[in-house]
């Protein structure tokens, strides 16, 4: 019998306690002895989690008016500038943002100061008009006093990222960590078998409108991320091996906490954010079940030299590999080392799972999908002064 | 016979002084120096493993602080804030000593102090600032 189930289905199920709930981690072990129909048949929904530094990451804030008011032209946040190009007192951080003589303090610790319920000291300037008076202002706000703070991250999730070596001589220092010279190191930032995109890799049931775990409260996938990109080289069975599709997603940080949410400093990069995301995967069909069944050895990225300009690819690995904690690139063996968090990633999948038990989280129809066969734009240099 | 290892800060006025020496030929101690810093006419640092009857490393601790040297067993001059270590994994990219890895069952970090050279490449690594090292 063919297995069709429908997101109705699902719910009606996950409200009145009768369920299946497995993590990614948990279905790729049932697998070994499972068909995809028996899984259909008896798994409902399967968790899957990411915990990695996204720099792509960063917060809406309504301030709230001040009495004369002002049209903020200037805004700062315990010095990190935040964008002044929305209405009088909107705002938005980036997390990477920061101010050049603080470099190690930027858009991602204000966040999490927030949500820390810490102080936190707002500066602004304005020019002054009829309805704005004000000029300048200098107070101090906290997650009580303004208004909106949602999380708006422009590229999260990314399906699948490369491994980044060095095969030069000197250290490198990248958003991919402190990489040793000559090829004695290989990261990776991707949580493998648990991570969302690599469970389903054509979007059959993520899209616009997706309910998710989001810094650790219920958020949404708003629309695909920056950089969507469904036309890179697959693997025979259809995952990327390169880094790929994004999402976008947005949440209230005022839910969140820093425990699935935290601020980050890579060493002569900048700063950055890890945000837990958790995406709940409605087990539809065998098809679906055979996709998230998939596990560490049938998912394979690239290796690329961050050492050399245009960082050319050296090979292609798995990753039941990357764990081992030894690859071979060009015929040396090379240790690995993750830059994401796996442990948050499992703590995070095991945590939405106990949410859909609960009843308290309802898997949601995307309510588009999102499209198909994109590619990139390259920058266009137009100038001939260019570095 | 254990093995120990010992950062040890030297004042001003002790650069003329054997005491390396010492340790081996008065106590029986096989020293393996893994780093050594040294700041002429201000301050010297270095870090040693030292191998050895418990009792005669204990000696030779003694006479080395009875020598107004500083010398604290690395456990302590290492501090990891493991509270808030969130498990991502960068320090053990730089970590070629092997001190710092993950355990690859649970995926969280491990540090066994007892391979650590004091090289400091996790002190920046950190993208949370976690490590405090106190070795000069």
């Amino acid at each position: 019998m063919t297995i069709k189930k429908s997101y109705e289905e699902i719910n009606r199920k996950l409200k009145a306690g009768k369920a299946v709930i497995l993590t990614a981690e948990e279905v790729s072990k049932m697998a070994l002895e499972a068909t995809p129909e028996e899984i259909a048949e008896k798994v409902d929904v399967v968790t899957t989690a990411t915990f990695g530094a996204m720099c792509s990451s960063g917060a809406i804030i309504n301030f709230g008016h001040a009495n004369p008011p002002i049209r903020m032209e200037k805004i700062r946040l315990n010095g990190v500038p935040c964008y002044e190009g929305l209405a009088a007192v909107d705002s938005y951080i980036g997390a990477a943002a920061c101010n050049p003589d603080n470099p190690k303090y930027g858009g991602a610790h204000v966040i999490q100061d927030l949500i820390d319920g810490k102080d936190v000291t707002l500066e602004a300037w304005a020019k002054g008009t009829d309805c704005y008076p004000r000029k300048h202002i200098k107070t101090t706000i906290n997650i009580n006093t303004i208004n909106e703070l949602t999380m708006f991250n422009p590229r999260n999730a990314y399906q699948n990222y490369n491994v980044a070596v060095n095969t030069t001589k000197k250290m490198v220092h990248t958003y991919m960590g402190t990489l040793l010279p000559n090829l004695r190191i290989a990261t990776y930032s991707t949580s493998g078998e648990l991570s969302p995109l690599l469970n389903d890799p054509e979007f059959r049931t993520i899209g616009l409108g997706t309910r998710i775990f989001l810094g650790g409260t219920q958020g949404f996938v708003v629309w695909p991320g920056t950089q969507f990109h469904t036309t890179r080289p697959k693997n025979e069975l259809g995952i990327p091996v390169t880094n790929a599709a994004t999402l976008a997603v947005m949440g209230n940080l005022k839910e969140m906490s820093s425990e699935y949410l935290h601020a980050a400093y890579f060493d002569k990069y900048g700063v950055s954010l890890f945000v837990g995301i958790g995406i709940p995967i409605p087990i539809l069909d065998a098809d679906m079940a055979k996709r998230v069944s998939v596990n560490n050895s049938q998912i394979e990225t690239s290796v690329l030299d961050y050492g050399t300009v245009g960082a050319p690819k050296l090979g292609q690995v798995n990753y039941a590999e990357l764990q081992s904690g030894t690859i071979t690139v060009k015929g040396k063996k090379v240790r690995t080392a993750p830059v994401s968090s796996i442990a948050k990633a499992r703590k995070i999948a095991g945590e939405l799972k106990e949410w859909l038990q609960k009843g308290d989280f309802e898997i949601s129809k995307p309510v588009q999908m999102f499209p198909k066969e994109t590619s990139l734009n390259s920058l266009k240099e137009t100038e001939a002064d260019n570095d | 016979m254990i093995k120990k290892r010992y950062v040890l800060n030297f004042p001003t006025q002790s650069g003329d002084k054997a005491f390396t020496y010492h340790l081996v030929k008065d106590y029986d101690i096989r020293i393996n120096i893994l780093k050594a810093e040294v700041y002429p006419g201000k301050k010297g640092s270095l870090l040693l493993e030292l191998h050895g009857k418990k009792e005669n490393i204990e000696k030779g601790v003694e006479y080395l602080q009875n020598h107004n040297i500083k010398c604290e067993s690395l456990d302590k001059a290492i501090q990891l804030d493991a509270e808030n270590c969130i498990d991502c994994g960068n320090c053990t990219a730089v970590c070629f000593a092997g001190s710092l890895t993950m355990n690859k069952e649970t995926w969280k970090l491990e540090f066994d102090k007892d391979k650590c050279v004091v090289c400091e490449l996790c002190i920046p690594a950190c993208p949370l600032n976690l490590f405090k090292i106190d070795f000069r």
